[in-house]
């Protein structure tokens, strides 16, 4: 991880543009209102999330007995199965596909995971070039820049500015920012290369242990038009991403777009079970992580997630600082619980950028309580010894204050005590309360002694 | 029926008149209520940084404080969450588990447990309601907008009780104001203009105050509203469920 900043000085830099922040704001702010409007079509929408909930974690827990019986149901199928421990071994097994079907050119439609294992620059160092189909990636792809949102990559830009990056590398007109003309534009440059690729790499959505298949869900279709005109196919997945039967498709289906976007259903809900003929399906099981988090009680629900983004949609403070502030490839809350367990030291700071005002446990489908573990990996963090020094002592210094009546309402009596150090302020340098908010006025006596003027007689 | 009055470290210091108003509005309701002298903090700022483990001796002063009442009753959602969700003593696991079971919000315990339907108390002007966070989704004071489930809201209910008094509506109906403890300095850019956002929506509703259950919520958007030069006061909710303005 090369990242110098941490989370609240990349928010400080994308709050210089206040408009942007507001139009940030409201963009996601809408996307979060008609999930609520196709939640509230669904009567019975609590309990398909408690449904969800539960048969994740019935998968979470027999995940190896599912794993295995999902591994020899594809094989059955003429599935190539792989599986990979980490990042590297992922990348490396991609990449030694291709190599033995001599293809320096690909083309990938969106996969998180792939993005989790930095795949895009490790064939770009050997020589490999890939094409991002889906249209939200091909934009950040082209602009150099990570997706900033799951489900929504270029969220982050206004068309005005997909306009140029579409004129500057695809040759469209200056000044053109109309989506429709736009989105053609980028279907004809897609057309060519999905035409010319004899190798394409999806994601999965969802895999079903029982019968080897597994779905994949776009709403522009290109990862069948990849996978369809590809001689080889290859399917990444982190291994969590299993549900034990067919019949449960329809909870999970029918909960992730309605909280991704708020439509009923997404547009291609692709069913993919054996290679037709002459063709090869390669599946690549991913761990990375997974079998860790697996092992961490307080965590384990994370690994319930299906990828819709409600949760950074709702998050008050995802759309106020961005995607790119959380330096990683799942951002927001989900990313705040799950980039901790791949690197807690590079990632520290991302439990901490959240109020914990729960927004995102209400919203998650799969019901993951995910302000909770905010909580709990602050916790973990601190005790790990990756909370800033100038903090530690702070809370020390606060924590032996308030164990002792006498020296709390000594140093509230001095008052000024309070003003540095009360807890609102406790990492003060420069008072960074001060410099955008009024303090409040001090009272000229503080509710204790209030009490003991008026009330002592009573209760002595 | 005795009542602990818990009145939060920054409510004490810097906010008498909510505690007063508390102490005020449940003494006109019938109730004992006395006020444990050696209170301090409830560790809650500790705990949400991390510090948890740093808790254990507030934890052990709070118990020495609110053992022996009935109820604990306290003007603030947050802190009465933590308490709740994170009380704990090794050495007497017993009472801390009846502490975490037997403290209320006020609001809460006003309908809750007294059951109260009437009020006599008058405010006529037009009021902003915030919904603070760990209140309304951490206690549920108040339904959610994010669950498909019938509405309902404590504190609302109690609003409704106040003479004269109009409550606006919102655009967003229970988002954040971005305090947050130490969140609120930590991450000073986005907790400002998540205030800023929260408090235009009150002003663009033409609300005059600006209540919550909340008195850290109310204290980062008074901040704000100070620094914007606005005359929009806010107020504890026991102040204006304790008002008698003619
Ligand atoms: S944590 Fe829940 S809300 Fe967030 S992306 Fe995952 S499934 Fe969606």
């Amino acid at each position: 991880m090369k990242e110098t900043k941490d989370h609240a000085a990349l928010s400080e830099a994308f709050n210089a543009d206040e408009p942007r922040v507001n139009w940030h704001d409201e963009t996601l702010w809408f996307v979060r209102q008609k999930r609520d409007r196709a939640a509230q079509t669904i009567p019975d929408w609590e309990l398909l999330r408690e449904t969800a909930s539960r048969i994740k974690h019935n998968v979470l827990s027999n995940l190896h007995d599912y794993l295995l019986q999902f591994e020899a149901s594809a094989r059955a199928n003429g599935v190539i199965v792989h599986w990979a421990a980490d990042a590297r071994e992922h990348n490396q097994i991609v990449h030694a596909i291709l190599q033995k079907h001599k293809v320096d050119r690909m083309v990938k439609s969106k996969s998180m995971l792939t993005e989790e294992c930095h795949l895009n620059e490790y064939l770009a160092e050997n020589g490999v070039e890939v094409i991002d189909s889906d249209l939200g990636e091909r934009i950040v792809q082209l602009a150099k820049e990570p997706p900033s949102h799951i489900v929504l990559p270029s969220i982050h830009k206004k068309k005005e500015e997909v306009g140029m990056i579409f004129h500057e590398h695809l040759g469209t007109p200056t000044g053109m920012s109309d989506p429709q003309a736009l989105t053609e534009a980028a279907r004809q440059h897609l057309r060519e290369t999905f035409l010319t690729r004899r190798a394409a790499l999806t994601g999965v959505n969802f895999a079903v242990a029982e019968t080897g298949e597994f779905v994949i869900c776009t709403n522009e279709g290109n990862a069948d038009m990849g996978a369809h005109l590809a001689d080889v196919h290859i399917a990444c997945m982190g291994i969590e991403k299993l549900i034990p039967e067919r019949k449960h498709l329809g909870v999970f289906l029918r909960l992730l777009t309605r909280s991704a976007t708020g439509q009923p259903i997404t547009t291609y809900s692709s069913h993919f079970k054996k290679p037709r003929e002459g063709h090869e399906l390669h599946l690549v099981l991913v761990d990375n992580g997974r079998s860790v988090q697996l092992g961490r009680e307080d965590f384990r629900n994370s690994l319930k997630c299906i990828r819709c983004g409600a949760c950074m949609n709702t998050c008050p403070v995802y759309r106020r600082s961005g995607g790119h502030s959380y330096h990683t490839a799942v951002a927001g809350p989900i990313g705040s619980i799950l980039a901790p367990n791949l690197d807690m030291k590079a990632n520290a700071d991302l439990p901490f950028a959240s109020t914990l005002c729960g927004s995102c446990t209400n919203v998650c489908p799969v019901k993951i309580d995910i302000h909770d573990q905010l909580y709990k990996w602050r916790q973990v963090i601190v005790r790990e010894g990756y909370a800033d020094t100038k903090k530690t002592m702070g809370m020390k210094a606060m924590t032996a204050t308030f164990a002792s009546p006498a020296t709390f309402k000594l140093a509230g009596k001095a008052g000024r005590w309070f003003m540095r150090h009360a807890p609102f302020a406790v990492n003060n340098r420069l008072n960074p309360w001060y410099k955008q908010r009024d303090m409040p006025a001090p009272p000229k006596e503080s509710f204790g002694e209030w009490y003991l003027k008026n009330r002592k007689k009573k209760h002595e | 029926m005795t009542v602990g009055l818990f009145i939060p470290c920054y409510v004490d210091q810097f906010y008498p008149n909510a505690a007063i108003a508390t102490l005020e509005l449940l003494e006109k309701l019938g109730v004992e209520v006395a006020y444990p002298l050696k209170q301090t903090c409830c560790g809650q700022p500790m705990a949400n940084s991390g510090f948890g483990h740093l808790a254990a001796e507030s934890d052990e002063l709070f118990i020495r404080n609110f053992s022996g009442f009935d109820y604990i009753v306290a003007p603030s959602g947050s802190c009465v969450l933590h308490i709740k969700d994170h009380l704990h003593s090794d050495k007497r696991p017993a009472e801390a588990k009846a502490i975490r079971e037997k403290v209320y919000e006020l609001t809460e315990f006003l309908t809750d447990v007294l059951k109260v339907d009437s009020l006599k108390a008058r405010f006529p002007h037009r009021v902003g309601l915030h919904q603070s966070c760990h209140g309304q989704r951490g206690l549920k004071l108040a339904q959610m907008s994010e669950l498909v489930a019938p509405p309902f809201s404590k504190p609302e209910q109690l609003l409704s009780m106040v003479e004269g008094l109009e409550l606006v509506d919102l655009t967003r109906q229970d988002e954040c104001c971005g305090f947050g403890g130490t969140f609120c300095v930590a991450e000073e850019a986005v907790s400002v203009k998540m205030g800023k956002d929260r408090v235009a929506d009150h002003l663009q509703h033409g609300a005059a105050y600006i209540t919550a259950s909340d008195m850290s919520c109310l204290m980062h958007m008074e901040g704000i509203l100070r620094r914007q030069k606005s005359n929009v006061k806010v107020l504890h909710i026991a102040e204006i469920l304790n008002a008698q303005e003619l």
